[in-house]
């Protein structure tokens, strides 16, 4: 235990007295969520948005170019209105009960109302409310997840591949230390530095830009961390034998770049095509982006978000076991 | 501690090649031999960082195993430190490593760190560095001490210095087997010396036992411009001088006046350790 929480120690040193890379984890997703949200958080495209249930009669108003519609036949009506209710769709439309849905908060709920009163005059209209998620609230889990992905892949794999080249871990071999002990260290300082810098990017974030948590902090913090674990796991992977730093960070820049853009950071992977969506499954990071935004947007509680934790969870142990097997001191 | 029968190869190369020697309890031992002898292949293996293709490494006359490594005190040729943190830091990390470990004044007071204690571990110079490093080796109380290369690219200065902390570790009865190319420092340091190359052991005696056996009182060169048939006893001739070793000084430099040889060049000296590692290992380059 003496030997565990004193590479914890030096470890952590390290890190935080390398002030570039300590800024640079605590900045770049600060400036990421800030530059985004400037970017693309002044209002939405012009395009109305027309969720549509049953079949749509012909050369409504629904033919004009403005108005994108997306056939929602098979899915819940539940769903549906949430996606209404978060402003993700402008308008709701079901054609096989004749009545559709407006949300009484957006702006576009008046224009819709006019536009279509000529051709569902006969419908009934029901109201929903509810405020619009901004890009920002959607966003913010995407960046802290990637900043978690690049903080663990390169703190835990780069650097014990590193300790490798240069002999640090020869002389830890010659002390009575064991492997595991010094790999558990390892984890464990890169633990408490990525849960500390997340939470820090997010609270600092949020002193301005007052994100929307529908959901338990705690469930938040709980997928976090065991999210953190879980890409640590997979960044020993990489630290477990290879001896070329270059090797190293090709192999995890090669990795970490499909993740970034298939896992949803930036953009929705609704309307990608379907085998996308799948293959992103198989990546981490997609189960904690996917599982926080659930928490926050959705309030989403522990049975919504199990499936998540179990494929988090059980990456972990595969990602250590693999890790354990392949892992050489030299 | 003692070597039996170490083979090593990496590939078509024969590292270390039947290898057998032992270390007295509480003495030094030096183990020299060009680069690429297989110096550092060999004291890995007593390290346990390596393990040999065959042959026993025995401590105490029990082959070595994990708790060794609680006993040893090890400076490798070349250490990467954890970066960021000073030297006081890396001794005290050091420190929890190792079940009974050296008081911090006494590692500090033994390889004079006083100076240096909360200086950056990449702020350090060549000296320091190695000084550091040996505090490193000796935390753990250590019965052996490997130090491979400890003062090479250091300035005479400090590579002086560097012997006072060894003649202390020395003090304490801790036995160390020290690897070096310079062969001043082993004749000052070590009890006892061992030269290999290619894997091989080619002596192992005192320093003194190894010159006496090697070489008779001393040794006499001249340049010999041209002429090789001066008739003088135990001459060698090399491209431009003439080399004798000599007991018996008078004779030989009779024998050189009555060549009637130009003497302007002349030197007479004692051998050390230089020419007979030269003459073992030969002198030709390698890498």
């Amino acid at each position: 235990m003496k030997q565990f929480t004193a590479i914890v120690r030096a470890r952590t040193m390290e890190f935080v007295r390398d002030r570039g890379t300590f800024f640079w984890n605590l900045i770049f997703p600060v400036v990421l969520v800030v530059g985004f949200s400037f970017a693309f958080g002044s209002g939405k495209d012009a395009l109305f948005k027309v969720g549509v249930m049953g079949d749509a009669a012909e050369g409504t108003f629904l033919s004009i170019e403005a108005v994108e519609t997306i056939d929602y036949s098979n899915q819940e009506l539940d769903g549906l209105l949430d996606k209404l209710r978060r402003h993700q769709i402008d308008m709701l439309i079901d054609f096989n009960s004749s009545s559709y849905y407006l949300n009484t908060e957006a702006a576009s709920a008046e224009v819709l109302r006019t536009m279509s009163g000529a051709d569902l005059g006969q419908f009934t209209e029901q109201k929903v409310e509810g405020e619009a998620i901004r890009y920002v609230d959607w966003l913010v889990p995407g960046v802290i997840g990637m900043n978690m992905l690049f903080s663990c892949m390169f703190g835990v794999g780069f650097v014990i591949v590193r300790y490798r080249k240069n002999g640090v871990l020869k002389r830890m071999k010659a002390t009575p230390v064991t492997p595991l002990t010094f790999i558990t260290a390892q984890m464990a300082s890169r633990f408490l530095i990525v849960l500390a810098t997340s939470v820090a990017v997010y609270a600092g974030t949020n002193l301005f830009l007052n994100f929307m948590v529908n959901g338990s902090y705690l469930l938040l913090l709980l997928i976090t961390m065991l999210a953190i674990l879980c890409m640590i796991s997979f960044g020993l992977i990489f630290a477990a034998r290879i001896k070329s730093e270059e090797l190293a960070s090709g192999l995890m820049n090669l990795l970490t770049f499909p993740m970034i853009i298939f896992s949803g950071v930036f953009f929705s992977l609704e309307g990608t095509p379907e085998i996308m969506q799948q293959v992103s499954r198989i990546f981490p990071l997609t189960h904690f982006i996917e599982g926080a935004r659930g928490i926050m947007i959705d309030g989403a509680g522990l049975v919504e978000i199990l499936p998540n934790l179990t494929v988090l969870g059980g990456m972990t142990v595969l990602f250590l076991g693999i890790a354990a097997f392949l892992f050489r001191w030299e | 501690m003692r070597i039996e029968h170490l083979k090593k190869s990496y590939g078509a190369v024969q590292a270390v090649n039947d290898l057998s020697f032992s270390i007295e309890e509480g003495s030094c031992f030096g183990l020299l031999g060009p680069n690429g002898a297989g110096k550092t292949t060999t004291i890995e293996i007593m390290e346990g960082i390596q393990e040999a293709d065959s042959g026993t490494v025995y401590f105490k006359e029990k082959p070595i195993d994990r708790d060794f490594k609680k006993k040893v005190g090890i400076q490798f040729q070349s250490t990467a430190l954890p970066e960021f943190i000073t030297v006081k830091e890396t001794l005290e990390l050091f420190r929890a490593l190792y079940p009974d470990p050296r008081d911090m004044d006494e590692v500090i007071d033994i390889c004079s760190l006083q100076d240096i204690l909360d200086r950056d571990n990449r702020k350090l110079s060549g000296g320091q560095r190695q000084r550091m490093l040996l505090g490193l080796a000796i935390i753990p109380r250590p019965e052996m001490v490997f130090l491979d290369e400890p003062t090479t690219g250091l300035d005479p200065q400090a590579r002086r210095n560097f012997w006072k902390l060894i003649e202390k570790i020395k003090k304490e009865k801790t036995s160390v087997l020290l690897t070096t190319h310079y062969m001043e420092e082993a004749e000052i340091l070590c009890d006892q010396i061992a030269i290999m190359d290619h894997g091989k052991l080619l002596e192992i005696d005192t320093p003194s036992q190894l010159l006496e056996n090697h070489f008779d009182g001393a040794l006499v060169t001249v340049p010999h411009t041209g002429r090789t048939d001066l008739g003088i006893k135990g001459a060698v001739y090399t491209e431009t001088h003439l080399e004798v070793s000599t007991d018996n000084l008078d004779l030989t430099m009779n024998e050189l006046l009555n060549s009637r040889l130009n003497l302007e060049g002349l030197s007479i000296k004692k051998p050390n350790l230089d020419d007979l590692f030269l003459k073992l290992t030969g002198s030709s380059l390698r890498a």
